[in-house]
């Protein structure tokens, strides 16, 4: 039979990239110095895994690089090596040469940098020969051939003394078997031996009192004998001498005894029993591999959840198509709980199957250990990273998408929040700064706070830089300390020495807050000189849902936002001012926000194009407050959010569509995108004017 | 017939010809016809995913009106487009034989499901390559590059569409890429 | 045609001596860890248990002390999975009570010839 290895390629890829993460965030947080012997199983395990896998499967450069690296870790594990800085730079090293090795295997053809890998390998084996000379021996070559070169000799068979101890059946060992196995070899003669059977009454069932004397008359070498015994040779009594004088030395007549060197093996010195690996826990850490993966790991008990959930609505169902059979007016008020039942289930429902989508956070949050200690190593910083909430849920799309933003400021806070140690000596902190990254829900957000004790935010120097860039004309403009904090978030804020573009990724904190606004979130600083920054997120829980208010605008139904929406009015047209041009702006209170037809914007046919006969509804996009012209309002409900782009394409001030209860499909209104459109539509009309 | 899942479609299909469903030859191809006009185009049938009668569409803001708008297909949001619209020709009222055809459209690296108007279904015919003639050169009306070729069937003419370059190319480019220069 | 019990941690070795097995004739349950595997044993015999040394909960060799203590297991053939740097595991896991080893990596083939020692 010929199995295809190849079908478990995938599962080796997955479970050794997720074996090398749990590496690495182990390594992190290994103290140096100290052998915390959990964590040095549990990196050694993963190392371990990937090299079983790797030689199984045929994939011989990795086995190799793991083999040094595991004899390492083995050594480590056994006390037998000091865990220092070194060590731990190269392992995380080591970390991510497999971890290139690995995804090359997922694309045919892919290569991985082997100048790279070789000179991690290298200093591997050079920290495993130079300060250790003890163990030099290869295990590789100490392993299967060791026993070959024993015994070359080739006799016209074998006398085997066979004596099993009294409790060699308990390991599972049956001498049958073995027999059965010489006999593949060779013809037997076997002679029993009962002299210490005992009697009836005597005899324990469990124990072996019987041994043999066997002939085999085989031309075969003395190792492929003892190979079927090698399972029990301490735990018999066995003698293995060559049966017909082949012209042999007396050399063959090697007795292997009980308390034996097993076969063939490397056995060292160092029993290490107690260090069997005491059980850790498993952190239960699943990640989406690159870029696109698309399934998703549920947890049983969500998966369970639903299944309760499936249950009652089929008890619902069937209680009101019972009730329907026989229904009569007076059993009114059992319909009416019937159908509030029904929408208590299917609302469960709902938010269950959204749950499945939720991951936590901690899959963002895993990959700042590594980029804190790299980053900080670069900058000579010292930084605690504390993270907490880890395990607060969100989307797995909005995970996806805020990972690049989160990463941006957490270099931002290392890079320009936190100060150098000397300067935090010079300033009274303690030298270590410390980040926060916290996480929780608020109403239907999940807040994600980035904190650090630094420096704080200097409020001249952004003032003077908001100037200098244009953005503002006079440091008078702006009044409160959130104001100039926003500045920041400006797009063409030169980012120079203030907040800065870190590492030439040339993306400024414009694109951070552009990113959030995109997710439907939004971002707040906090900040105070000398004593730190936090950056707050905001984000919804999800992109699948939103509350929404519908609009209509002759015989069209749109869908706001209910988060963008600011009030809803009649219009009082003495408030109504046309400005040069042909732009309309409303006085609300001290506010003077342009008006936007929507009929006119999205062509559609109004009831009244008469502003007094219809409503006004105040929303707020991009920091921008607008005044919505629509008929009327109609209810407020949760949508469920469907691409148009999936089948069609993007549409400037729409940002999805949704299905409503009678079938029919909603557009739901991109504030900012619309603002957008009709600022556009206005410039090219003032344009066309001016021509 | 396996590839067609549709139950819409197989009511229509029983009302074609059997015969030539199931005669599939090698090289050959099966098409699907529908009437526009007058004239007699045809879309390769493993593209069909239904064929549904006409019901309204909400109308999208701001695109070609040809783009007739988007419906709900079981929970998905499918944009329709009609064709005599697209191709200039005059407008006919929707009526009880207005159908949609709801195909399934790909470009370079996804596939879209969209819907075509089209003034009814008409058969099901099975072509070989070389019975495919290349197409000379169309008014504007039909430009050339949608159409994969044109075959003689019983005398008449049959304008096979390629619809991955019909519904890919302005609907969705042109507007793409003014999305990307914002 | 047995039934086998195959414990490993590494669910690609796991799927990999399960098909093996399987392809054989053989009826395959798969544990993730000691502990699953004891769990399962608490509840069902086996032919054969094939189980991996180094897993978290509860590695192979406790596995097969705690195995040896219930009834039903007693003589149940038990093949550790080891490298060939772990001769002191081999050691260790006859010391727990197991029946043989076998050398990673191993392919299929061996697989199948080695499990034919011990199930005849």
């Amino acid at each position: 039979m010929s199995i295809d290895l190849s079908q478990f390629k995938q599962t080796f890829i997955e479970e050794s990239l997720e074996g090398l993460d749990i590496m690495e965030s182990t390594l992190l947080n290994l103290d140096v110095g100290e052998a915390d012997l959990e964590a040095i199983n549990t990196i050694f395990r993963a190392a371990h895994s990937i090299k079983g896998g790797s030689g199984t499967f045929g994939f011989n450069d990795i086995a190799s690089f793991t083999h040094v690296l595991e004899t390492l870790l083995d050594q480590t594990r056994a006390g037998e090596r000091d865990v220092t800085a070194p060590a731990i730079e190269l392992l995380l090293a080591s970390v991510d040469c497999l971890r290139e090795m690995i995804n090359a295997l997922q694309d045919e053809g892919a290569t991985y940098d082997e100048e790279q890998v070789a000179s991690v390998q290298e200093k591997l084996e050079i920290m495993l020969n130079g300060d250790k000379e003890s163990n030099t021996e290869s295990p590789a070559a100490a392993g299967s051939t060791a026993a070959s070169e024993k015994n070359p000799t080739t006799t016209s068979g074998w006398l085997i003394k066979f004596a099993p101890h009294p409790d060699m059946l308990r390991t599972g060992n049956d001498p049958v078997l073995m027999f059965r196995e010489l006999e593949g070899l060779g013809s037997l003669a076997v002679d029993v031996d009962t002299k210490v059977l005992p009697g009836f009454e005597n005899l324990l069932a469990e124990d072996a009192y019987l041994s043999w004397e066997i002939r085999l008359t085989a031309d075969v070498a003395k190792d492929q004998v003892e190979e079927i015994f090698s399972w029990v040779d301490d735990e018999c009594e066995l003698e293995i001498t060559a049966l017909a004088p082949a012209g042999d030395t007396a050399e063959d007549e090697v007795v292997v005894e009980p308390e034996p060197q097993p076969v063939n093996t490397d056995v060292k010195a160092t029993p290490e029993k107690k260090a069997a690996p005491a059980a850790t826990k498993k952190v239960a850490k699943k990640r989406s591999t690159s870029t696109e993966a698309t399934s998703i790991r549920v947890g049983t008990d969500k998966v369970d959840a639903l299944i309760n959930l499936v249950g009652e609505l089929v008890i619902t169902q069937s209680m009101l198509s019972q009730l329907g059979e026989e229904f009569d007016m007076g059993k009114i008020e059992k319909l009416r709980n019937g159908l509030a039942q029904l929408e208590r289930n299917t609302r469960e429902m709902q938010e269950n199957v959204l749950r499945i989508r939720m991951l936590p956070i901690s899959f963002s949050f895993n990959r700042f250990p590594r980029l804190v200690h790299d980053l900080t190593q670069k900058m000579g910083k010292k930084v605690d990273l504390k993270m907490s909430g880890e395990q607060t849920e969100l989307d797995k799309t909005v995970m996806e998408k805020i990972g690049d933003p989160l990463v941006h400021l957490v270099r931002n806070a290392l890079d320009h929040g936190i100060e150098s140690p000397e300067e935090r000596i010079a300033a009274g902190k303690d030298p270590v700064g410390t980040l926060l990254l916290n996480a929780y829900h608020k109403g239907g957000n999940i807040i994600i706070e980035i904190s650090d004790d630094g420096a704080g935010i200097n409020k001249q120097r952004v003032l003077d830089k908001a100037v200098q860039s244009g953005i503002i004309n006079s440091p008078d403009d702006i009044s409160d300390d959130a104001q100039v904090f926003d500045l920041i978030f400006a797009a063409g804020f030169s980012t120079a020495d203030v907040v800065s573009d870190v590492s030439g990724r040339g993306v400024g904190m414009d694109v951070v807050k552009k990113n959030i606004k995109a997710l439907g979130g939004a971002i707040e600083i906090t900040s105070q000189e000398g004593k730190g920054s936090t950056f707050s997120i905001r984000l919804p829980l999800t992109l699948a849902i939103l509350d929404g208010q519908l609009v209509r605008v002759g015989e069209e139904v749109y869908i706001i936002p209910l988060i963008s929406i600011v009030e809803s009015l009649q219009i009082d047209k003495k408030s109504v001012n046309r400005l040069a041009g042909c732009s309309e702006v409303y006085r609300l209170r001290d506010d003077y926000i342009s008006i936007i037809r929507l009929y006119s914007l999205f062509g559609a046919k109004p009831d009244s194009v008469d502003l007094e006969k219809g409503l006004l509804v105040v929303v707020e996009g991009d920091g921008q407050k607008v005044g919505l012209f629509v008929d009327d309002l109609l209810g407020q409900q949760q949508v469920v959010i469907k691409s148009l782009e999936s089948n069609f394409k993007q549409v400037d001030g729409v940002s999805g569509a949704t299905i409503l209860g009678d079938g029919t499909v909603a557009l739901i209104m991109d504030i900012g995108g619309l603002i957008d459109l009709s600022n556009t539509l206005q410039r090219d009309s003032s344009d066309g004017a001016v021509a | 017939m396996a590839q067609l899942p549709e139950e819409h479609f197989m009511d229509t299909a029983q009302r074609l010809d059997s015969d030539s469903i199931i005669a599939n030859g090698s090289g050959h191809e099966q098409y699907l016809t529908f009437m526009l006009a007058g004239e007699e185009y045809g879309v390769d049938i493993l593209r069909v995913q239904e064929i549904k009668g006409w019901d309204s569409a909400t109308r999208i803001p701001n695109t070609p009106d040809y783009v007739q708008g988007v419906i709900n297909l079981r929970g998905t949001i499918v944009p329709i487009i009609d064709l005599r619209m697209r191709f200039n020709l005059e407008k006919l009222e929707y009526g009880p034989t207005t159908v949609v055809v709801v195909l399934k459209v790909e470009s370079e690296n996804k596939h879209r499901t969209m819907g075509i108007v089209v003034d009814g279904v008409s058969d099901v015919y099975s072509i070989s390559a070389d019975e495919l003639k290349s197409a000379p050169e169309f008014g504007d009306d039909v430009n050339a590059e949608f159409v994969k070729g044109l075959a003689t069937i019983d005398e008449k003419m049959v304008i096979i569409l390629n619809i991955d370059k019909l519904l890919n190319s302005r609907e969705l480019n042109v507007l793409d890429s003014a999305a990307n220069e914002r | 045609m047995a039934k086998i019990l195959a414990v490993d941690d590494s669910a690609s070795m796991r799927q990999m001596v399960a098909f093996t097995l399987k392809s054989a004739g053989h009826e395959v349950t798969e544990a993730v860890d000691g502990k699953n595997a004891l769990d399962i044993a608490k509840k069902q015999s086996f032919n054969l248990v094939i189980t991996d040394v180094n897993m978290p909960n509860m590695d192979g060799l406790t596995l097969t002390k705690e195995l040896r203590g219930l009834a039903n297991f007693k003589f149940t053939p038990i093949l550790i999975l080891t490298t060939e740097a772990g001769g002191d595991k081999k050691v260790q896991g006859k010391a727990a009570g197991a029946t043989g080893w076998l050398v990673k990596p191993f392919n299929p083939e061996q697989l199948l010839s080695t499990i034919k020692r011990v199930l005849g």
